[in-house]
This record gives structure tokens, sequence and C-alpha cells, in this order.
């Protein structure tokens, strides 16, 4: 949790609205930790006044952080339009990230933008677990999308599983048919770690609930501050009375613990 | 070596008997209860904390979404979430009493003797500098804006909060009001210490694709750059209009932002959303004001408070 003025020493365009950052930080890239996020600092002006939180998608080189964003607002239209070495008011690294442990049979989850922070989880399990096998369930729309945001996970250790909306590419249909398809008669279960749009979460949840796995799911929504002062994320508790935070109590929770509605 | 020693300005303020190392607070629900920021912020180098507000029991807040950006701004309809009285003093009030700096509660609650049990069990704990009466939320029903949009019923709360707490108290204005120097001398009138001003502008925004309100609860409170310059007016106004301490609230983002405020009277200001937007503004406001107070040639902040000129 610190304040750090980063410089942006590449970008890519991956597609015509998903573009690639990547920024040097050695502050926040030396602790963080996959599944938190930063709040980045559009401008200087007061419109757009508030910080946009970003997953981060990995650290290259341990002296830098790298975002993978899509255009789909003022604030991210404006992000597209930066240029190799300017400066970035960042705060981060934020939120509580996926959990790592035991070389338990482990699977990662993502859907479209929910792919961003699960290579910077890949890499760290397989760091830690070098002998393990990973199996990764990876959706899209299309194979256009999905071929940019899939960079990166053909790491020896990774079984990549993708399946496209449209069938562009891999099995036509949702990735958590895929999941259960391979592997949901399989004895001895899994343990799921997910980022997605919201309905595949929810199915998800379902899918593992029925299947008595253990499940991670990484929740979004809009953030003022990102550090718990605001109480603007405020997600409903189940089970209790009240409501979790997202930017501190989550990004990354249970999938037993959120109300799904 | 020589050392050269430049005589740094004095920016202590006076609120009542309240002692402040310098005139920038931090204002209610922006800087949660303090410890958020440590990681940011010396709290030591802010002249005070104000807490995110205290109800008699916890409150869960509203359903969201809570926030969202406006131009310039942001509407909030948070509801007072917030850990309730007892879990305030049991868990929150340890730090607080160590940071290093003054820490003022503000409180909240649907009626007078509500108000007036938070401010005797606040009084009889260590540690806190003083209360500020939230007479003006506009999120919760109740909300204590009743009591802030009519000055008999100001009067008669803090008339009746002055009996029960030796604290100071600061009363802090709503601008969802037709003349706020109304309300403000009616509690000045009471025996407050100061008032502080403003809370949020009630505002709205609508999602035109779904039609629907983008807030849960439909309308929310306006923060941000977008209020300054009503809050600025209402500050100017107010501070003519009563003899205690103003303290100016409303946009504030840099130290050119608060020294137009003590320009038009305000004695301290609090920094609100700026907080979110770089947490580490409050600091820096402290550092800015010192800078103009030595470039100006002011050896005291006092110097400056209400020195608007008009001609
Ligand atoms: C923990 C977290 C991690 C995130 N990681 C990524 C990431 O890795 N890559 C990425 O591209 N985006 C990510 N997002 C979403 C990203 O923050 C928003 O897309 C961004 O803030 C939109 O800014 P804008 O100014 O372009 O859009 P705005 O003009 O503010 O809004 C445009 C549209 O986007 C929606 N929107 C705004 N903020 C959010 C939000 N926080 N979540 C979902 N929808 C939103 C609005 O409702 C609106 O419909 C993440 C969000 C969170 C909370
Ligand atoms: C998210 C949020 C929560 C707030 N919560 C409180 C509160 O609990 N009590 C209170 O008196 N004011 C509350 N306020 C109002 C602020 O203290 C301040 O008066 C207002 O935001 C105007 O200042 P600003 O423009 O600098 O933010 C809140 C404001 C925001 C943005
Ligand atoms: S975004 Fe402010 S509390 Fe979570």
């Amino acid at each position: 949790m610190l304040r750090e003025i980063g410089r942006l020493i590449r970008r890519d365009l991956l597609t015509e609205d998903i573009l690639r950052l990547t920024f040097i930080a050695p502050k926040i890239a030396a602790v963080a930790d996959p599944g938190q996020f930063v709040m980045l600092r559009i401008g200087k002006s007061h419109d757009p006044l508030l910080r946009r939180p970003f997953s981060i998608h990995q650290t290259p080189g341990d002296n830098s952080i790298q975002l993978l964003i899509k255009v789909v607002g003022k604030g991210t239209q404006m992000l597209a339009e930066w240029s190799v070495g300017q400066d970035v008011d960042l705060v981060g690294p934020l939120g509580k990230g996926f959990r790592i442990e035991g070389p338990e049979p482990f699977c990662l989850v993502g859907g479209g933008m929910g792919i961003v922070p699960l290579l910077f989880l890949a890499k760290k399990v397989l760091q830690k677990f070098p002998l393990l096998r990973l199996p990764v369930f990876l959706g899209a729309r299309s194979a256009n999308e999905l071929n940019f945001l899939a960079e990166g996970f053909n790491e020896p250790g990774v079984d990549l599983y993708i399946a496209t909306d449209d069938g562009s590419l891999g099995s036509h249909g949702l990735i958590t048919e895929l999941l259960a398809n391979q592997f949901g008669a399989k004895p001895g279960g899994l343990r799921v770690a997910a980022c997605g749009p919201y309905p595949m979460l929810k199915s998800l949840a379902a899918l593992c609930r029925r299947l008595d796995w253990p499940c991670e799911v990484s929740l979004e929504t809009v953030m003022a501050c990102g550090i718990g002062a605001c109480l603007g994320c405020a997600v409903p508790k189940i089970n209790q009375k009240g409501y979790a935070h997202i930017c501190t109590d989550g990004p990354v929770f249970d999938a037993e613990d959120v109300r799904w509605r | 070596m020589a050392i050269i020693d430049e005589q740094l300005p004095d920016l202590q303020v006076n609120i009542g008997n309240l002692l402040l190392k310098n005139p920038v607070l931090t204002a209610s629900g922006t800087f949660g209860y303090g410890r958020e920021y440590q990681a940011y912020v010396n709290l030591s180098n802010l002249g005070g904390i104000v807490v995110k507000g205290i109800s008699l029991e916890p409150r869960p807040g509203n359903l969201p979404p809570r926030i969202v950006e406006t131009a310039c701004g942001m509407l909030n309809a948070i509801g007072l979430e917030n850990v309730g009285l007892k879990r305030f003093i049991a868990e929150k009030m340890p730090f607080l009493r160590d940071c290093g700096t003054q820490v003022l509660a503000n409180i909240l609650g649907d009626s007078v003797e509500e108000y007036c049990i938070l401010a005797e069990r606040l009084s009889e704990i260590d540690g806190l500098a003083g209360l500020e009466v939230n007479i003006s939320c506009p999120n919760v029903k109740m909300g204590g804006v009743a009591f802030g949009t009519n000055p008999q019923m100001a009067y008669e709360l803090i008339a009746a909060l002055r009996g029960r707490s030796h604290l100071p108290l600061i009363v802090k204005l709503s601008p969802n009001v037709t003349d706020i120097t109304k309300i403000a001398q009616a509690v000045a009138d009471a025996g407050c210490d100061a008032v502080s001003l403003i809370n949020t502008l009630l505002g709205m925004a609508i999602d035109i694709r779904s039609r629907r309100p983008r807030l849960a609860n439909i309308v929310g409170g306006l923060s941000g750059p977008a209020i300054k310059p009503v809050a600025l007016r209402m500050v100017w106004q107010v501070a003519k209009a009563v003899k205690i301490p103003v303290i100016g609230i409303g946009g504030i983002s840099s130290a050119e932002d608060a020294i137009e405020f003590l320009l038009a009277g305000a004695t301290a200001i609090q920094v609100g959303t700026a907080n979110f937007v770089n947490p580490q503004v409050s600091v820096e406001i402290v550092a800015g004001i010192s800078q103009y107070l030595q470039e100006s040639g002011e050896a005291n902040v006092r110097n400056i408070i209400g020195s608007l000129v008009i001609s």
C-alpha cells in the first residue's frame, strides 16, 4: 500500500479496444500479489476526477507492472492516448488477492477481461510449485479477443482449455461448461480461482457448490478510494448483516461468502 | 557551515478552546478512521482528523451502487454505514488516541435524545478533541437533515447538546437550504463553538440506456471540485454572519483552494473527496499554505483569515 510515481515504458494496442501498458514501478512490483489491483490516476485535471482500478496482469522483470485495459469509457479512452515516457501516479498494490497454498489440485478460470489477473497468478503458482500441472480455463467472446488475452499462458506446466461464445477458437460455448465436462466427473476435486463477468462467476459458484469444490472469485465494482475509506464499494455479505467492501475485504472472495443475485 | 534558519510561518489556529497545529483537517467520511491513510500520510502533520459519522447503533448503509462520478465531482449515497458507538470506542479509538493529531468525532442521530447520548458517551472517553455534529446528511431518511434545515430545531438540538458535553462543539451545516446564515446564527446562539460547512449538495444522475438512476438510493450528495464555488460563497456569507469560527469544506483539492477559503473567512478547512484522488493531498496542502505565507511575507496564518479585499 503505497503511492508511487511510475513511468510508462511500453504501450501495446492489442485489439482496437484492448491495450497493454507496462509501467516501471519497482516499489509496487516488489510487493504485489496476484489478484491485487492498483488505483491509477488518469490525469492531473479534475475530469475524470477519481482514480480507476486495474488488476495487475504481471510484474515483468520484477521492477515493473503490466496492466491490460479495455476501453469502456472516458477514463480508459484517455489512457489509450498515453505515450511512452509519461509519468503515472499509482496507488497500490491494494486489496486481498488469491490464496496460493498447498500443491493440491488447483485450477484457474477466466472470462473476458477477467483473464487479466490470472496470468500473474499462474506464474506465481508455478514458481512456487514447479512440478504442478495447472489447468487454466479461458473464455472470451471470440478468437480475436482471446488470442491476446491468452498470450503468456504458454508456460510449461499450464494445461490450457479454451472456449469462445462464437466457437471461433477452442470449444463453442461457456467456459464453465467446458470445466464441468473436463473435470466434473473426476474424483478428488479441485480448488478453483476465477475472475470474469458476473454471470460467469455466478454459474461457476453454483457448479463448485454442487461439486463441493472450494472456489475463490474476484469481484468488480465502481470505486472511489480503493483503500477502505469511502465505503462506496459495498457488496452484501452472506449469513451476516451488512456489507463487505471490495477494495479491502476483496476483490477476491470465497464464492460461498458472496450473496449472488 | 552556516545553517540558514528560515523562520517557518506559524500555522496554529484556535477553534474555541481547541488548538490545531495547522488549519487543515480531513473531512468526515473521506478519511475512514485515520488508519486507512497511515500508509500514505504522517498523520501527525495534520491539523486534525474528523472521523466517519458515528451513530448510536451500527448502520449497514445503503444498497449499492453507492457512488457515481460526475463532472469534476462525485455523488455518494453511502447511508452512514458505520460501526456504531460501542465498536468505535473499542476498536477505533485506541489507534486514534496515539495518532499524533487532534481527533474529532462526527456524530449523527435520529432524535435529540440520540445525539445527546452520543455526545455524553464520547465526552467521557479519553482522546477526543471535539465533536462535529452532523445535522446535514442527505443520505439517510432521518439523517439529521431535519435538524439542519429548520433553525428552531437546530437551536434546540445544539442547546441540549451544549448542556451535555464539555468538548468543543462544531456544527456541520447543510447547503441544501435557502439561507444557510439563518441556521448558522441559530446554532451559534445555542452555544456551539464553531460551524463547519458545507456538507454535500443533493444531486442525481441517470443512466439513459436503462433509464434508471445511477445510485440505488436515487439521489446522493455531490462533492468534489464541482461544489467549491458554492461552498466558498456560503463560507464567506456565514463568516460575516456569525462571530464563532467557521471551518470551510467543499471541493478543496490544493493549497490554493484552501487559501481561498481562509481569505473568505474560514479559520480552518477540511479536505474531503480530494483524499480519494491523492491520498497525500492533505499534508501537501499544509506545506502549500506554509509556502504561500512565506512568499507573501506573512509570519502567521491568522493574519490572512478573512483578509479578502473588497474595494
Ligand atoms: C478490482 C478491479 C480490477 C479491475 N481490473 C481491470 C482490468 O484489469 N482491466 C480493465 O480493463 N478493467 C478493469 N477493471 C474495470 C475498470 O476499472 C473500469 O473499466 C474503468 O474504471 C472504467 O473507467 P472509464 O472512465 O473508462 O469508464 P467510465 O466512463 O467511468 O464508465 C464506463 C462504463 O464502465 C462501467 N464501469 C466503470 N467503472 C467500472 C468498474 N470498476 N467495474 C466495472 N465496470 C465499470 C460504467 O458503469 C460504465 O458503464 C477493474 C475494476 C476493479 C474494481
Ligand atoms: C463518500 C463520502 C462520505 C461522507 N460521509 C460523511 C459523514 O459520514 N458525515 C459527514 O458529516 N459528512 C460526510 N461526507 C461529507 C464530507 O465530509 C464533506 O462535507 C463533503 O464531501 C464536501 O467536501 P469535499 O467536496 O471536499 O468532499 C461524506 C462525503 C463523501 C464523499
Ligand atoms: S473504494 Fe472506497 S472503500 Fe472501497
